[in-house]
């Protein structure tokens, strides 16, 4: 034992806290408050620029006087109608696919195929959903329909349709990816329970499985929505309008009014875009700048709350589920 | 044989959904394949007009030096156009590079803090707002680069130009911070407790044992994460459309004025007339861009999984 | 009565003399198993009474659990598993083709190792089945799940909280639940797998009381690693090894007099 290392005491009541690590301790949490510090920025820096602007009229009305006054109301309204389009056919396809995948398709090949394609989708750049929407849907599918059709030029050119199947094919990975998660959390001893009752497959996928799924299903939509609505490059092509005169409606068989999806539309990301880049007096229609971003901001920020909470909802439901 | 166990339920219904869900699983990849499909049947036609040396530059008659002149530009609009790509991928680069790096740096450490350091409560707490800031539309990130950041960067360092690469980079790196904490973040938080305990045991202090056992055990999540992030930087498009100033430049400066690949097709194609070898020429350089893109998450991808079966063993 | 089964060497207190007598329910012929290319089953042959309880004991993993799941046809859910020989209920083959799954699985209920009850009302759980099958009116889906928590031994104690969630009720209390469930179908035979191996023992007593009371009505197939339960609860036993059939017989010759040496050493805990 006469080898042993002499052992002061002291070091055991308090180890040597060295510089370098408080230096690295206080660095990685000034890095930490940069995200935090630049979403306040954002945050404040448009708050305070904008929150004046929002007035009753300033949501209600439409631009007056070459875009330079007035309100937002069609922009507001384009934006709620390309989201509600884009869901609408993005969902059901999503969540159909995901189910297929998950429940049916087992661990074969075609499962590792979409896998592939689903990941490398949800990293394409956005742009290039832009270019597919004007190749396919507006050159490829709608002037053929036009053609066959014999409508003149009603499908082949940019409109709400084709910039929300656009947005559309954008979030299908996000709405197959959640809609996957939700169905794997559902644990398997539910599944084989419904079964051994004699239940069949789909009715234990519809009394069992996606009840329980809802929430994680519904938190991917929310997601979604939030993402396709503050898309601007997938849609600057697709049917966007820098101004127009009218509210993209029409009336079903004459009486019913509703959305007109062969119209071009004004939308919220759209118009900050073009009025911070191409207006004609881009100092002058500031407070507009500032008003439209701050309303595109809070209905993002509201959309990604409520998926956020949704989930821990969710959450806290299931764990009580697998105790 | 009228035994009950015979006796079918109807199963029309069953059978109808389960087709239909497998139509949907269908169409969900043929969507996906229709995106390569058309992208490079769009980009293959540029050559029916060009060759592929002018997408590196084009010989052309210079006045002022009375002889012709290799000029390596994209200039669409012209007595003659040119379609040369040099310019746009050193744009992209130019943004995404630095924008990767500033990110990279900035979401390690923060990755580190939140896995290594971070109480649970402040934990709870940023990783919500990380992910409002990723849901930030990047219309609103270009906006406050080119409202207020710009400005104050060209005061900063007296630059030529307000909007240059390194605005647009500076945004960029705005927004690919989140998934670049994230996915770091989940490769840290994957390495087993017993790794560190083994290293605490030994006497190493907590710095000692990131910078020695956790960050070599999660190299490989943190760089999927930085590839990921760069491929993501490459793809931005309206924050480099807003901040970058758009003119196609080959430069290595980082405080000129550049135009990426993904600007430019934003810039141009409202105005082109579908068909002309200009179209074409912009689904080229959209091809051009997806396979960058694609091969870098592809990429991402063979590093990730290949971390999740080594954790597995 | 749950003092007297857990007494232990309960053996004598079971009236067994007149399952002999039953009619046979299950008849298993030469049937092997695969998963994929492992063969899971070797050859097994045995005849399981109405009305009596059959239990499966063995080693882990030697393919008790498999052969019970072949019995409802569970396995096929499992992608690359594959059957062959012959499982006749009532002498039909329910592995010919026309036979309807859902429906076999319907007349022979599964209660599960763990319990599994759907995170929905305990009311719910036990109308699940039935509505499975369109039933819709509410006075026959009350007496329906009244009855079946009647039978389980489980309405006392809940029926003050039928519209509250199963997921709060005690471990035993959801695995008599899961049974409600199963009983709520109207199913001839009950098959368990391990139903008593995650509760406590006060639990286990009241399950294995439940099926000595449910043997009256129903053919009970129990899977269980625990030999005492075993001798407790069954009128016949399979003793399984490797996947296959080692012994099978009246439980008290299994237990008092197994022929197979394999079993004695089995049952006597020299090995396994």
């Amino acid at each position: 034992m006469s080898h042993a290392i002499p052992l002061r005491i002291s070091q055991l009541i308090k180890p040597r806290t060295r510089l370098e690590e408080i230096f690295l301790d206080i660095l990685v949490r000034i890095f930490a408050l940069i995200p935090i510090g630049a979403l306040s920025f954002i945050m404040f820096k448009i708050i305070q620029k904008g929150a004046g602007v929002i007035t009753w009229e300033f949501l209600t009305q439409p631009p007056l006087d070459g875009m330079t006054h007035g309100g937002i109301f069609p922009c507001i309204f384009g934006t709620f109608a390309i989201t509600l389009l884009m869901i609408l056919m993005a969902l059901p396809l999503g969540v159909a696919a995901a189910i297929y995948l998950v429940e049916f398709a087992g661990p074969g090949l075609f499962f590792r195929i979409t896998r592939a394609a689903v990941n490398n989708l949800a990293g394409v750049p956005s742009i290039v959903f832009g270019l597919f929407g004007v190749g396919f849907f507006i050159l490829f599918v709608g002037r053929n329909l036009d053609k066959v059709l014999q409508t003149g030029l009603l499908f082949g050119q940019p409109c709400m349709l084709w910039a929300a199947a656009t947005l559309a094919v954008l979030v299908l990975p996000v709405i197959i990816v959640s809609t996957e998660e939700a169905l794997n959390a559902v644990p398997q001893s539910q599944r084989a329970a419904s079964l051994a009752l004699g239940a069949t497959k789909w009715q234990t996928i519809w009394r069992v499985v996606l009840p329980q799924a809802r929430g994680g299903i519904l938190t991917g939509a929310i997601l979604s929505i939030s993402r396709g609505a503050g898309e601007t490059a997938p849609i600057l092509f697709t049917g966007c309008a820098y101004f127009l005169p009218r509210l993209p409606v029409t009336k079903l068989f004459g009486v019913i009014p509703m959305i007109n999806p062969f119209d071009q539309f004004m939308e919220l990301s759209y118009h900050i875009f073009i009025m911070a880049t191409q207006s004609l007096d881009a100092v002058k229609t500031l407070p507009i700048q500032y008003g439209t971003t701050l309303v595109l901001i809070a209905m993002t920020f509201l959309l990604n709350l409520a998926a956020i909470s949704f989930r821990v909802h969710f959450r806290k439901k299931m764990g009580t589920v697998s105790v | 044989m009228d035994h009950k166990l015979f006796k079918k339920d109807v199963h029309w219904g069953e059978w109808l959904i389960q087709k239909a869900l497998l139509l949907a699983g269908i169409s969900s990849i043929l969507i996906i394949a229709l995106i390569f499909i058309f992208l490079f049947r769009e980009a293959v036609r540029f050559f029916h007009t060009g060759t592929p040396m002018d997408l590196i530059g084009k010989w052309v008659y210079d006045d002022w030096e009375e002889r012709n002149v290799f000029t390596m530009m994209w200039q669409s609009i012209s007595e003659v156009p040119k379609y040369s790509l040099i310019p746009l991928i050193c744009g992209s680069f130019l943004v995404a590079f630095p924008a990767t790096l500033i990110s990279a740096v900035l979401g390690i450490g923060c990755a580190v803090y939140l896995s290594e350091i971070a109480p649970y409560k402040v934990r709870e707490t940023l990783k919500p707002a990380l992910e409002l800031l990723a849901g930030i539309p990047s219309v609103v990130i270009g906006f406050v680069m080119l409202a207020f950041i710009a400005t104050f960067v060209q005061d900063l360092f007296h630059t030529k130009f307000r909007l240059n690469a390194f605005v647009g980079s500076l945004g960029v790196s705005l927004a690919v911070l989140p998934i670049m904490i994230t996915i770091s973040e989940d490769a840290m938080r994957a390495v087993p407790k017993e790794l560190r305990d083994a290293s605490y045991a030994l006497g190493a202090s907590k710095w000692q044992t990131i910078f020695g056992t956790v960050l070599p055990a999660a190299v490989s999540g943190i760089s999927a994460a930085v590839i990921l992030g760069f491929g993501r930087a490459l793809g931005e498009t309206m924050i480099v459309l807003m901040a970058t100033g758009n003119a196609a430049l080959v430069t290595g400066n980082i405080f000129s004025s550049v135009r990426t690949m993904t600007a430019n097709i934003a810039a141009e194609l409202g105005s082109v007339a579908q068909g002309s070898e200009h179209y074409y020429a912009l689904f080229l350089v959209g091809a051009v861009l997806f396979t960058f893109t694609f091969v870098l998450n592809l990429f991402s991808e063979i590093v990730l999984s290949k971390m999740r079966q080594k954790l597995r063993m | 009565m749950i003092a007297r089964t857990l007494a232990g060497g309960a053996l004598a207190d079971l009236d067994r003399d007149d399952v002999a007598q039953n009619p046979v329910k299950i008849s298993v012929h030469d049937l092997n198993m695969y998963y994929g290319n492992v063969r899971a089953l070797h050859g097994i042959t045995m005849d399981i009474k109405e009305r009596a309880v059959t239990a499966l004991i063995g080693p882990s993993g030697c393919g008790k659990s498999t052969f019970l799941r072949t019995l409802n046809r569970m396995n096929d859910t499992i992608p690359g598993a594959r059957i062959e020989g012959i499982v006749t209920i009532d002498g039909v083959n329910i592995y010919a083709p026309d036979v309807n799954v859902a429906a076999l699985r319907r007349m022979v209920g599964m209660v599960f190792q763990k319990q599994n009850p759907f995170p929905k009302s305990v009311f719910d759980n036990v109308a699940y089945g039935p509505r499975l099958h369109g039933i819709t009116d509410r006075a026959f889906l009350e007496h329906r799940v009244e009855e079946s928590l009647k039978k389980s031994a489980l309405w006392d104690e809940v029926k003050d909280r039928l519209h509250t969630s199963a997921m709060q009720l005690s471990g035993g209390q959801q695995q008599r639940l899961c049974i409600a469930r199963v009983l709520a179908v109207n199913p001839e035979i009950i098959l368990m797998d391990e139903p008593a191996s995650a509760l406590d023992p006060l639990s286990t007593a009241k399950i294995e009381e439940l099926i000595h009371q449910l043997r009256k009505h129903y053919t009970i197939v129990i899977v269980t690693h625990n030999m005492q339960q075993a001798a407790r609860v069954s009128d016949y036993t399979a003793y399984f090894y490797m996947g296959s059939l080692v012994e099978f017989g009246e439980t008290k010759g299994i237990f008092t007099n197994p022929e197979k040496k394999e079993t004695e050493d089995y049952i006597t805990g020299r090995f396994g």
